[in-house]
């Protein structure tokens, strides 16, 4: 694992700009050209499901991530990690709700239909701006920031860490699937947000705009990219990692642990929110089941599958569970479960460094074999 | 006013009672719900019901129902299952051209208005009691002077003093000052809310001042033992919850107080009880005499500890022990177990929820005052999980496998020095947190629905029950527990259930900011490191 | 005591014991009712060297714990350069003020090269954000290769913090403690586990350090030869207190102590 970390953490390393460019052109063009160049017929053809399928596994692969980057990195375990994503979710949803205007079943333009159903009669103050794309965009970073950073200030202060901290975040995370179930919330209750329009003027049923939303989550997941490698290849890179290995040596080293660990939190926090934001227009639906515990623990495998602490490892893990579960609730649903299961415990036990570590090892043999 | 005049008449019939005359009058009335118009007909059953005859109700339910035929004589008869009654002489008649009355929701309503307050003559005492509480109900000025002349005719002492009451909050509405001021110094001793809504009431129009004074006396007393009632009420269910919380969290403190394993697959160890106790009430009722029913839960409560036991103990040699000292990754694998044995629950009973029945002595409940009640499975669950709490305390505190457990927590290397085996040690307590689970399970069994997703909703709250009152303490787990549970149950009536919970969450979330370890922590060099 | 007057200030907050680095007055620690620190009292002057010595359970490795932040005291004052209250903060605080400590176990990141080790240590600002910037300059880059030079590791600083020998991870760890270039050094038991080779060399470098009036040292250590090669004035604690203090030959002479490490 680690000389492979090493080769994609040293700056300006011509393999990691290589593999950079290899993934951009799979996802940025291979795939959008057999999409819409080659004819329905061909057997290479990708079809639009398919495209709209990859473009959620993107949004995934954003999310392990985030996961990664406070989990794989400052090892800290947040198993409310969905909680964020579907804050951003509910962001642009709520965005999204507006811009149906009077276009809803009960053609009112102040509100949204589940609040006439409800016999609301006005908007309440916190959907106030989401008629503003850029006010929600900034919103769909803003929420899961600052919950991060005000539940991160406090638990991180208070030195709560290790499985206290997954166990809180678990709740945290219950918590706001109960706060969202609620009717009264104002949030849609049990059905959550849907029968979106459209989404800055373009028509959500239409090819060409799923086409635009694939394409904007490949570049953010470029991004995002760039973004977690300037991180970890920072000092600050190495300081959390001293701090998943050594919490309190590196106190004694003169860094505030807090500061440390809240940065990485709420940075993640916000990686994961885009994700829920960029996730949600290609979906058509949120709703309160996002916020449920186990979708923030399925995050973690992910990361695991691909391997902790790894720039590449929680994109493969990301795309190889979520293909996994595709394929096989597909093929056979009652053995999901079962697979997602075994998975947990053979990746804990047998596999700690996941696929990339698995690769990087038989490559370490395969190169010992040949000097021998 | 016209059915003010019928109801003295009436007064004055059963003061008199000449049975030939009042049968003249039931005829009569009968005959003349054969009427044209649906008003004509309506004005009839309440003639009819203002006669304060028992007989008169089965008729009028008949009437409701569609059940009243009439003859082309014009004899009313009542269809029963194909046949024909006579209601007067309560003979079975042979015609086949007799038509139904029909009837309008009007009508219908009308009927059987009446025919629940016939009801406060039936022979029947219970049938009696059921029309006093249905026409509090409904409260009316007719209502009260039929309950003042059942009142009169009553016999049992039961149903006088429910009349009596019923009788007073119908007066809160009379116009009669005195019946008023009467009614409001009878219902002094009531813990009732909705006479205390009554009451409130009242003071809202009431302009004669003593009545005022009286009423407002009352109201005082009432609301101080509605509050009483209430905080009981909700200190019971409040003790109720804390118990299953407790129930559930118990084995999570010996798996991750004692042990310092998060099992996330803790709650399918009591959904593994839960089916465990299905399956030996399925053995009962499949292999053994009906009279032994009731005891399938006694033979249970082994067999739920065996099997969750067994099960955790192959878990923990299969696959805990090799994580020890990586919690973050035993919290994942265990999550794996559970989702694994969930499924393979679903596959072997199937999705649904399955039924598992109380047995008899634990059906029913004490009626307290207020309509509150008791029940008796709630009241042997709150024994049960001290009992357990018990057992295991003494267990921990005088058992060898007590001592060796609490010496491998403390010092592994040494205690393995001194021959303690700490793999069979660290086994045996994981079946023993994984038994108590199953052991839970057969309680929750009890009350509540048993299904393959029966565990998961029980996880975040043991989590918190134990982080809350502190690692590694049984009497912070109590505490814990019951205090959780209580605050909710306060809370759900202000709040909602929802809004309750939620709030419950964010208390412990806050707290645990400011005493990491829980409410009984220990404070000790090795806890800190 | 060196300064009788010392002792004799009033206690509670806003106290100051000027010409001293380090003040502990009074210090009670207690942990289930065992008392860790008993009442200890201890005064280092800037640009002193003192050696601590004492048998197990008497309290050293707390008495760190208590000066570095990581305990918090029951009761009793801790100051550094006679005016900054260290019981109130926190440890990064205290490290960020010009305290360091070399931990009795070695506790290297083993995920990271023995040249990260030392980067981590570097003295600079150490704010989160700071951090995220930063880029290694020259001139520390030169102090990082002197220390390397120092502590015998020139050849391995891309080798994993985790592949070194014991030995090598005490002196990685004497290395990220050069590097913080702090002001009061406090070291625990810093020759556990070296070969003889090793001891002689590690003396030779506390004595060095303390040719530099800018650095006051504090070590803990069993190894009495190590002890007289320091040449320092001792103290030597017992169940939470200083039992005596004075020169090493003072100190062995003493009959209390004599009684404490021999009597039992």
């Amino acid at each position: 694992m680690h000389s492979l970390s090493h080769l994609f953490l040293n700056p300006g390393d011509r393999r990691f700009w290589a593999g950079f460019t290899a993934l951009g052109v799979l996802f940025l063009l291979l795939v959008p050209a057999l999409n819409l160049l080659l004819p329905a017929d061909s057997a290479l053809h990708v079809p639009n499901y398919m495209v709209t399928l990859i473009g959620k596994y993107l949004c995934y692969a954003i999310l392990a991530m985030a996961m990664n980057l406070v989990w794989g990195y400052c090892g800290v375990l947040s198993l409310g990690h969905g909680a964020f994503f579907a804050l951003g979710g509910y962001a642009i949803g709520m965005y999204m709700m507006r811009s149906i205007g009077a276009r809803g079943v009960y053609g009112n333009a102040d509100l949204p239909d589940f609040m006439v159903f409800l016999n609301w009669k006005e908007l309440p103050w916190y959907w106030l701006g989401f008629d503003h794309f850029w006010f929600a965009a900034l919103m769909v970073m803003a929420i899961p920031g600052a919950l991060a950073f005000v539940f991160g200030w406090l638990a991180f202060r208070s030195r709560i860490n290790g499985v206290y901290l997954s166990i809180v975040t678990q709740a945290m995370t219950y918590a706001l699937m109960l706060a969202f179930f609620r009717n009264e919330m104002g949030f849609g209750g049990n059905n959550g947000l849907t029968d979106f329009k459209d989404i800055l003027g373009f028509d959500l049923s239409q090819d060409a705009t799923k086409m635009g939303l694939y394409l904007l989550t490949t570049l953010v997941l470029g991004a995002t990219f760039l973004l977690v490698r300037f991180v970890t290849a920072s000092k600050l890179g190495r300081v959390m990692m001293a701090v998943r290995d050594a919490e309190s040596r590196v106190r004694f080293l003169g860094y505030s642990v807090t500061g440390v660990k809240l940065f990485a939190f709420t940075l993640s926090a916000v990686l994961a929110g885009i994700a829920g934001a960029l996730y949600v227009p290609q979906v058509g639906i949120i709703n309160p089941s996002e916020f449920s515990p186990a979708n923030s623990i399925e995050i973690a495998i992910w990361v695991a599958v691909g391997g902790r602490g790894t720039l590449l490892g929680p994109v493969l893990g990301a795309f190889a569970v979520n293909g996994a579960k595709t394929w096989l609730t597909g093929a056979a649903p009652e053995l999901w479960l079962f697979a997602l299961g075994a998975l947990f415990i053979l990746v804990t036990l047998a596999l700690p460094k996941g696929l990339v570590g698995l690769w990087a090892g038989l490559r370490a043999r395969v190169t010992e074999k040949s000097n021998d | 006013m016209r059915a003010f005049h019928l109801i003295l008449a009436l007064a004055a019939l059963l003061l008199a009672t000449p049975s030939a005359r009042a049968d003249d009058d039931f005829s009569t009335a009968l005959r003349a719900l054969n009427a044209d118009s649906y008003a004509d007909k309506i004005a009839a059953a309440e003639a009819l019901a203002a006669l304060g005859e028992g007989r008169a109700a089965p008729i009028l339910d008949a009437l409701a129902d569609g059940r009243l035929y009439v003859t082309p004589d014009g004899a009313i008869l009542i269809e029963q299952a194909g046949t024909y009654l006579e209601p007067l002489s309560q003979k079975i008649v042979t015609t086949d051209k007799a038509e139904a009355i029909t009837v309008n929701n009007r009508l219908r309503g009308v009927a059987r208005g009446a025919a629940g307050r016939l009801a406060l003559f039936s022979p029947n005492a219970q049938a009696r009691g059921a029309a006093v509480e249905a026409i509090m109900n409904s409260p009316s000025d007719e209502a009260a002077d039929m309950v003042r002349a059942a009142l009169a005719k009553e016999s049992d002492a039961t149903i006088k003093a429910l009349m009596v009451t019923a009788l007073a909050s119908l007066d809160l509405s009379s116009d009669n000052a005195g019946h008023r001021l009467a009614a409001v110094t009878q219902l002094a001793d009531s813990s009732d809310p909705s006479v205390r809504s009554q009451i409130q009431r009242l003071l809202e129009t009431e302009t004669d001042l003593q009545v005022r004074k009286v009423a407002e006396k009352t109201l005082g007393s009432i609301e101080f033992r509605v509050t009483l009632m209430g905080f009981v009420a909700n200190l019971f269910q409040g003790l109720s919850l804390g118990s299953v919380l407790l129930l559930a969290a118990i084995g999570l403190a010996v798996t991750f107080g004692v042990m310092g394993v998060i099992n996330m697959a803790h709650g399918e160890m009591i959904m593994l009880g839960a089916y465990t106790t299905f399956a030996v009430q399925q053995g009962f009722r499949a292999f053994l005499p009906a009279d032994l029913i009731d005891l399938y839960l006694v033979a249970a409560l082994p067999a739920a500890f065996l099997v969750t036991a067994l099960v955790g103990m192959g878990l923990e040699r299969g696959i805990i022990r090799f994580l020890y000292g990586r919690p973050l990754e035993t919290m994942l694998a265990t999550w794996g177990i559970s989702l694994v044995l969930q499924q393979v629950v679903r596959q072997i009973f199937g999705a649904s929820n399955m039924e598992v029945a109380n047995p008899s002595w634990m059906t029913g409940g004490w009626d307290l005052a207020g309509g509150f009640t008791l029940t008796y499975n709630r009241v042997v669950i709150i024994l049960f999980c001290l009992a357990v709490l018990g057992g295991l305390a003494a267990l921990l505190r005088w058992s060898s496998f007590g001592l060796h457990m609490r010496a491998v927590t403390q010092n592994r290397p040494m205690a393995s020095a001194m021959g303690i085996p700490t793999g069979r040690v660290d086994a045996m307590t994981f079946g023993l947190g994984s038994g108590i689970a199953g052991i839970a399970g057969v309680a929750l069994s009890q009350i509540g629905n048993v299904s393959p997703n029966l565990g998961q909703g029980y996880i975040v709250d043991s989590f918190m029950v134990v982080v809350f009152g502190g690692v590694g303490s049984l009497w912070g787990t109590l505490v814990g527990a019951v205090s959780l549970g209580v605050v909710n149950k306060f809370l759900e009536p202000y709040a909602g259930a929802m809004l309750g919970k939620i709030l419950v969450l964010v208390f412990i979330i806050l707290f645990i900011q400011k005493r990491p370890r829980g409410l009984f922590a220990l404070k000790g060099r090795s806890v800190e490191s | 005591m060196t300064d009788d007057t010392l002792m004799d200030q009033p206690h509670g907050p806003g106290i100051a014991a000027p010409g001293t680095i380090l003040y502990v007055d009074s210090v009670t620690v207690s942990f289930d009712g065992f008392r860790a620190l008993n009442e200890l009292s201890l005064v280092i002057e800037p640009g002193e060297l003192r050696t601590i010595i004492g048998p197990n359970g008497a309290g050293k490795t707390t008495m760190m714990d208590v000066i570095t932040g990581k305990t918090r005291p029951d009761q009793g004052d801790v100051l550094f350069d006679g005016h900054v209250d260290l019981t109130k903060m926190t440890e990064d605080q205290i490290a960020n003020l010009g305290i360091g400590r070399k931990f009795q176990k070695p506790t290297v990141f083993e995920h990271l090269t023995v040249f990260e080790n030392l980067e981590l240590a570097l003295k600079c600002k150490r704010d989160t954000l700071s951090t995220l910037l930063f880029r290694l300059s020259g001139e520390q880059q030169h102090r990082i290769d002197q220390v390397l030079g120092t502590v015998g590791l020139k050849d391995k600083p891309r080798m994993l913090a985790g592949a070194l020998s014991h030995g090598q991870k005490q002196w990685l760890e004497i290395g990220m403690l050069l590097m913080q270039d702090q002001r009061l050094l406090l070291l625990d038991e810093p020759v556990a586990g070296m070969t003889d080779a090793e001891t002689e060399a590690t003396a030779e470098l506390i004595l060095d350090l303390h040719k530099d009036p800018h650095h006051s040292l504090v070590v803990v250590e069993h190894d009495m030869e190590f002890v007289r090669a320091l040449g320092a004035r001792v103290t030597v604690l017992h169940e939470g207190s200083v039992l005596a203090e004075g020169s090493l030959d003072a100190v062995q002479a003493n009959a209390k102590v004599v009684e404490v490490y021999l009597g039992r």
